[in-house]
């Protein structure tokens, strides 16, 4: 709890300093003041805890950001490609696919992850199974191929 | 180096023009509309994306590049939620996507044309 309100802190202070640039002493304590109500108005709410601070995701969420945008830009090629060569050469995919990741965190990851990607949607999520469209039938068999679904399962612990 | 970091910004904001325009012929091409959402998908991340990059070759100052940083990622968190939000509202409404026909639907097909000719 403590390492929460902290880690807000640092980026609240980052957030308004980046987005203000003055540094007068008065505006500085007004920031600072303004920093702390939010704090104190967060902790009432009772939102400071992991799920608005995933600290424990820090130490490999960059090698997964860094995977996602390689296949980010893949996906992209992939769909301009298919946009130039006209709606005759796609080949449009529904289908309910079965995740791995348990937690709430880990599903969020996953269902923004697929939406991200150029091509696959995440339409609806029930339990531990999501329902996907697809602009292509290859994209859904990638996904099923589970490559993502390992590397988000790994994120949780 | 004034040479390359102006060229390279160039050819970011070139390609995510380009991009930009690929989305928007896309909305108009495809047929119905989840396949024109897969189109926008093209614009919101690689399209914004390298057009912001551009303009943090061209910025200032340190100030206005961390401000586009932050655009960046926000516009990276936003376009899925919104993306989803509207698929989800499409498919509870009841718009039932068109979709490619499986190799079972086109053999049922030729059954179809072989019994009628």
């Amino acid at each position: 709890m403590k390492l929460h309100t902290i880690s807000l802190f640092l980026t609240l202070s980052a957030f308004w300093l980046l987005n203000s640039a003055h540094n007068t002493l008065l505006i500085l304590l007004l920031g600072l003041a303004a920093i702390a109500l939010v704090l104190v108005i967060t902790h009432k709410m009772d939102v400071v805890d992991q799920e608005s601070q995933p600290l424990y995701l820090t130490p490999k969420i960059f090698s997964y950001y860094l995977w996602l945008i390689k296949k980010i830009i893949q996906a992209n090629i992939i769909v301009v490609t298919h946009i130039w060569l006209g709606s005759k050469s796609i080949s449009p995919t529904l289908r309910w696919i079965k995740i791995s990741p348990k937690t709430d965190m880990g599903k969020v990851i996953y269902a923004n992850s697929i939406t991200l990607t150029p091509g696959t949607v995440a339409i609806d999520l029930v339990d531990d199974k999501i329902l996907v469209h697809a602009l292509l039938q290859k994209d859904i068999e990638s996904l099923l191929a589970g490559e993502m679904d390992r590397r988000v399962s790994l994120l949780e612990h | 180096m004034d040479i390359i970091i102006n060229i390279s910004g160039a050819l970011c904001l070139f390609i995510g023009s380009f991009l930009c325009i690929s989305g928007a012929i896309g909305i108009l091409r495809f047929p119905d509309f989840y396949t024109r959402m897969h189109a926008v998908g093209v614009t919101d991340t690689l399209g914004a994306g390298m057009i912001l990059i551009g303009l943090m070759f061209y910025s200032p100052d340190f100030l206005t590049f961390s401000k586009l940083v932050m655009i960046l990622l926000l516009t990276l968190l936003i376009g899925p939620t919104t993306s989803h939000v509207l698929a989800k509202a499409a498919m509870k409404n009841g718009l039932m996507p068109e979709l490619a026909k499986t190799d079972h639907d086109k053999n049922k097909d030729k059954e179809i044309n072989s019994s009628n000719s």
